[in-house]
Parts: C-alpha cells; sequence; structure tokens
C-alpha cells in the first residue's frame, strides 16, 4: 500500500506546488490590475477593467476537465506531453489562475480606502502604493487567499487524475474504481483529506500570526 | 501661501451635478492656523481635499506658493504633493506597520538611506512624545496616540503646509485639547501653515487664527476668530457660538418678565479682565442683574457674554448702555 500511495503522493504535491507558483505568477498581476483599473481605482482605465474582468468570467466558467483538454495542445508546446504530471501543471496553472485573480482582488479590495488616500496624500507613485501599502496591509488576507488557492488546486489535481494526471486522484480512480479496491481507494481519497487539512491550518495560522490588526 | 479663487466642485450623478462647493474664494496666509468650521454636508471635507487634489476641482484656481496647483500635471502633482501634509480623522495609518514603520514610509518612497531614515524617525517620535511607542502596531495605541503618529509621519519630509481633515473628530475632549497644542507646537516651532476642517467650534476657539464658515458649499463668512466670537454674522456662526455660550439658554430668557431692561453684554480681550459691570452700578446708580453669562478662552484673547437686567431710571439705565458702548462693549436690547 505504501509502495502505491507514497510516489502518488509525492506527484501530487509536486503538481500543487508548481501549479500554484504558476497560477500566482498569473492571476496575482491580473487580481492588482483588477483592483487598481477598476472605477474609483489608483489607476483608473474602464476599458481594462472591462476586458480583464470578461476573460476571467469566461476562464472560470469553463469546466476543468473540458478545460484541460482544450489546453493538451498548449502542454505539448511547453512540456512536450500531454499525459504525466508534468503535463498537467500547464492546465492546472491556467484553470487556477482566473481563480487567484479574484481571490486577490477580494483580498486587495479589503483594504481601508483610507490608507491609500494617505499614500496618494504624500505624492506616492501608483507602483508604490501597490508595494509599499496595497500588498503589505493585505498580507494576512492575501496568505488566507493563497491557501484557498491550494486547497483548490488539490481539488483540481485529483480530478486531473482522471484524464492521466497523476497522483492521488489518479490512484483512487485506477485502483478503488475501476479495479475495486476499496481499501486503495479510501486511503487515497484520507490522504487528500489530510493534505486539506494540513495547508488549511497552516495557512490560518500563518495568517493570524502575522495580523498585527 | 494659499490663494483659493472661484472654487467649484460638482459631483456627477447621472446628468445631474451636485455642487458640493459653489464659488469659493479665500486666502491663507504664511504661518497661519486657518479653521473651516461648518456642519456635516457643508463641503468642507470635499474643499480641503481640492486643495491637494486629492478631488479634482470642477471649476477655479488653487494657488500654493505660487504655484497653480490646477495647471499641475501628475508627476508634478506628486512632487508638489510632499509639501502639503495631510491628517486623517480615522488617521490612516498601516495597520500592519509599526509606529516607526509608518513613520518611515513617506521616507522610505523618497529614497533616503536606512541611517538617514532611522534618524529622522527618531526624531519625530520624540518630537511628538511617543519614543516609547516605537514599536507598537497601531491597534495597541490609543486614538490619541494614533493622531501623533499621523503628525509625526505628515512631518517627515518637512511639508510646508499641514491640511488636518477632521483630526480631532474623533477624539475625547482631553486629547482633542492635547493634539491641538502639538498642532500649535508645529506652527510656532517650525513654522507650518495649517489648513484645518472641523465641526468643533472649539477647535477654532483653541488655536485658529482666522476662520471660515460654510453653508452648503458656499463659505459665508470669513473673518478673524476674535471677531467671530464679537460679531458672528452668519446663522451657522451664530448657532457655533451660541453653542459656547452659558448653559442657561438665551431663548429661556424672556424680557417681558423682567421690569428692568434685558441686555446682551458682549466683551473681548482687556475688557473681559475689567470690574465694568461694578463701574456701572456705582456710576449709574442702577441696579444690574446678572441673568446668564459666560467668558471662553481664545487663543490670543478672550470673550465674554453676558445677559443682565439693567434696573434704573430709563435716563439712567440709557446713560449706562451708552457708557457701555463707549467702553467698546457691544449692548444689545433683547
Amino acid at each position: 500500500m505504501l509502495e502505491l500511495i507514497l510516489p502518488s503522493l509525492f506527484q501530487t504535491v509536486y503538481m500543487v506546488f508548481f501549479s500554484t507558483v504558476f497560477s500566482l505568477l498569473l492571476g496575482f498581476p491580473m487580481g492588482v490590475l483588477l483592483v487598481i483599473t477598476e472605477k474609483g481605482g489608483i489607476w483608473e482605465k474602464p476599458t481594462l477593467y472591462r476586458i480583464l474582468d470578461s476573460i476571467i468570467n469566461i476562464l472560470r466558467s469553463f469546466p476543468f476537465l473540458i478545460l484541460m483538454v482544450l489546453l493538451f495542445p498548449l502542454s505539448r508546446l511547453i512540456v512536450g506531453k500531454t499525459i504525466g504530471t508534468t503535463a498537467t501543471i500547464v492546465p492546472l496553472s491556467i484553470a487556477a489562475a482566473p481563480f487567484v485573480a479574484r481571490v486577490i482582488e477580494t483580498s486587495l479590495k479589503e483594504v481601508d480606502k483610507g490608507v491609500i488616500e494617505f499614500g496618494q496624500s504624500i505624492g506616492a507613485t501608483v507602483p508604490q502604493i501597490i508595494f509599499k501599502i496595497l500588498i503589505p496591509e493585505a498580507m494576512p488576507s492575501l496568505i488566507m487567499g493563497v491557501t484557498l488557492t491550494i486547497v483548490n488546486i488539490i481539488g483540481y489535481s485529483a480530478m486531473a487524475g482522471a484524464i492521466g494526471g497523476g497522483g492521488l486522484g489518479d490512484l483512487a480512480i485506477r485502483y478503488g474504481l475501476y479495479r475495486f479496491q476499496t481499501d486503495v481507494m479510501v486511503v487515497s481519497v484520507f490522504v487528500i483529506v489530510l493534505l486539506v487539512q494540513g495547508v488549511q491550518f497552516l495557512g490560518n495560522k500563518l495568517a493570524s500570526k502575522i495580523n498585527k490588526k | 501661501m494659499i490663494e483659493v479663487q472661484n472654487l467649484s466642485k460638482c459631483f456627477q450623478n447621472g446628468n445631474e451635478c451636485i455642487w458640493a462647493i459653489k464659488n469659493v474664494s479665500f486666502h491663507v496666509n504664511r504661518g497661519e492656523i486657518f479653521g473651516i468650521i461648518g456642519l456635516s454636508g457643508a463641503g468642507k471635507s470635499t474643499l480641503i481635499r481640492c486643495l491637494n487634489r486629492l478631488e479634482e476641482p470642477t471649476e477655479g484656481k488653487i494657488i500654493i506658493d505660487g504655484v497653480d496647483m490646477t495647471a499641475l500635471d501628475k508627476r508634478e502633482l506628486r512632487s508638489k504633493r510632499k509639501e502639503i501634509a495631510m491628517i486623517f480623522q480615522h488617521f490612516n495609518l498601516l495597520s500592519q506597520k509599526t509606529a516607526y514603520e509608518n513613520i518611515a514610509l513617506p521616507l522610505e518612497l523618497t529614497g533616503l538611506s536606512k541611517k538617514e531614515i532611522d534618524l529622522r524617525v527618531n526624531e519625530l517620535l520624540e518630537y511628538v512624545g511617543l519614543k516609547d511607542k516605537k514599536n507598537a502596531y497601531p491597534s495597541q495605541l490609543s486614538g490619541g496616540q494614533k493622531q501623533r503618529v499621523a503628525i509625526a509621519r505628515a512631518l517627515a519630509n518637512n511639508p510646508k503646509i499641514l491640511l488636518s481633515d477632521e483630526a480631532t473628530s474623533a477624539l475625547d475632549p482631553k486629547t482633542t485639547k492635547s493634539i491641538l497644542e502639538l498642532l500649535k507646537r508645529i506652527r510656532d516651532e517650525l513654522g507650518l501653515t495649517i489648513v484645518m476642517i472641523t465641526h468643533q467650534i472649539e477647535v477654532v476657539k483653541d488655536i485658529c487664527d482666522r476662520v471660515a464658515i460654510m453653508e452648503n458649499g458656499e463659505i459665508v463668512e470669513i473673518s478673524t476668530v476674535e471677531e467671530l466670537f464679537r460679531r458672528p454674522k452668519s446663522k451657522t456662526a451664530k448657532a457655533f457660538i451660541s453653542s459656547l455660550k452659558s448653559n442657561v439658554q438665551e431663548e429661556f430668557i424672556i424680557s417681558e418678565e423682567f421690569k428692568g431692561k434685558v441686555v446682551r453684554l458682549s466683551f473681548w480681550g482687556d475688557n473681559a479682565k475689567k470690574p465694568i459691570v461694578s463701574q456701572v452700578i456705582k456710576k449709574f446708580n442702577i441696579d444690574v442683574n446678572i441673568l446668564s453669562g459666560n467668558i471662553s478662552q481664545l487663543m490670543s484673547t478672550s470673550a465674554g457674554h453676558l445677559i443682565v437686567e439693567l434696573e434704573g431710571e430709563d435716563e439712567k439705565v440709557q446713560a449706562a448702555i451708552d457708557y457701555l458702548r463707549s467702553r467698546d462693549i457691544e449692548v444689545e436690547v433683547i
């Protein structure tokens, strides 16, 4: 059992880790852009906001499995194949990016308008307001957002298992569902549950530790 | 120092234009503490935010130190804003940063070295009396301490002007006094020009040199604080002043109920310290019955309001009134 679970666990962690990193790289700037370009934002660009907003909504409406299949060509282009753990990182990152954008947007919007106004009153530039005021002030909330993202990607990665993504989800489906090895399925799901619990616990701890409010 | 000419601000509401400020003009002298007082919704907050263009004026000009603020582009405006600091009703401190880090922030943005920042921040903490709160987060500070941090932060880049947006409105009376004293010290020692908006007449009374009264987006009266207490002209000014006057409401004094003549005496400056009432009694041999009164301490002078009943022969009473008027006392027969 352990020989089955361990490699799958490793695959899942690997997939989730890199997908989180890449989805943050893609989604974080989008979230920031949403906040600053919206009406009343510090860099008002209504047209850009509307375009970004629509793209995010469209991407988020795609069922994940369909998006993954649609992104096979992109996976082939980037990693050279469409099946396997590494190949799955591409659609996972892209599917999670618009989600990240919304999470970051929500966190940054919680920042008190007064401190942004203070930044403007001392003549801070837009990047200075973003990096010196907006992001530091939103940090606890951003950490909760990243936690939510990781949990979400763990869920996505389990689904990706169904179409050759590897990892614990794949294990649960192949052994548990197709070969009727209920014990493998139960253990796989249990490990996923543990993983989610652990991530959430650490995220909550870290967020409340750094929050000075 | 600050010259505001025909300033108007409209907030677009669909096709409708709601004028928050209507054709406002005034000037503020260098080193002056200039108050703008009005009830909530009078447009005073919008007005002060127009001065550093946190709010874009719709019409009119704002000239600060010879520079037309309304003509500046974004870059020029940012650099000009470093000379115009602002403090706020709700302090607007960064909650995730310590007092030290909050004060350091404007210095970091101007690109000072770590050492220079450290020197300046410590100096500022000392100045506002918060040296021991250096590493405290805003959530660990009282309202007055938070405003002190905000003031230190505002002073960081050596501004020439300080805009105070209801800076004492969220504080209790005792803390308000101490913050006002700090502001006065800043003007006296550092030579800043201070523009402050408030709805508290006590604030105007305690530290302002001159004051503008706002009503429905318009300035209805500008005068020295002394003059305002002496002869308030507008309805709002009168209401503010009477809120400061004696606890006995004038409305409750019905002159018909008294045998003698009921008059209100308003006096200020040295007159407030002289035994004028007893002089009148001796000189004209009439009775003076004090119905209500108070003396308020203004920044540079004191102003008193007294409602008295003058009893005696008509000529004598009239002569007493004339005498009081000749001594520069405002006499109003009620």
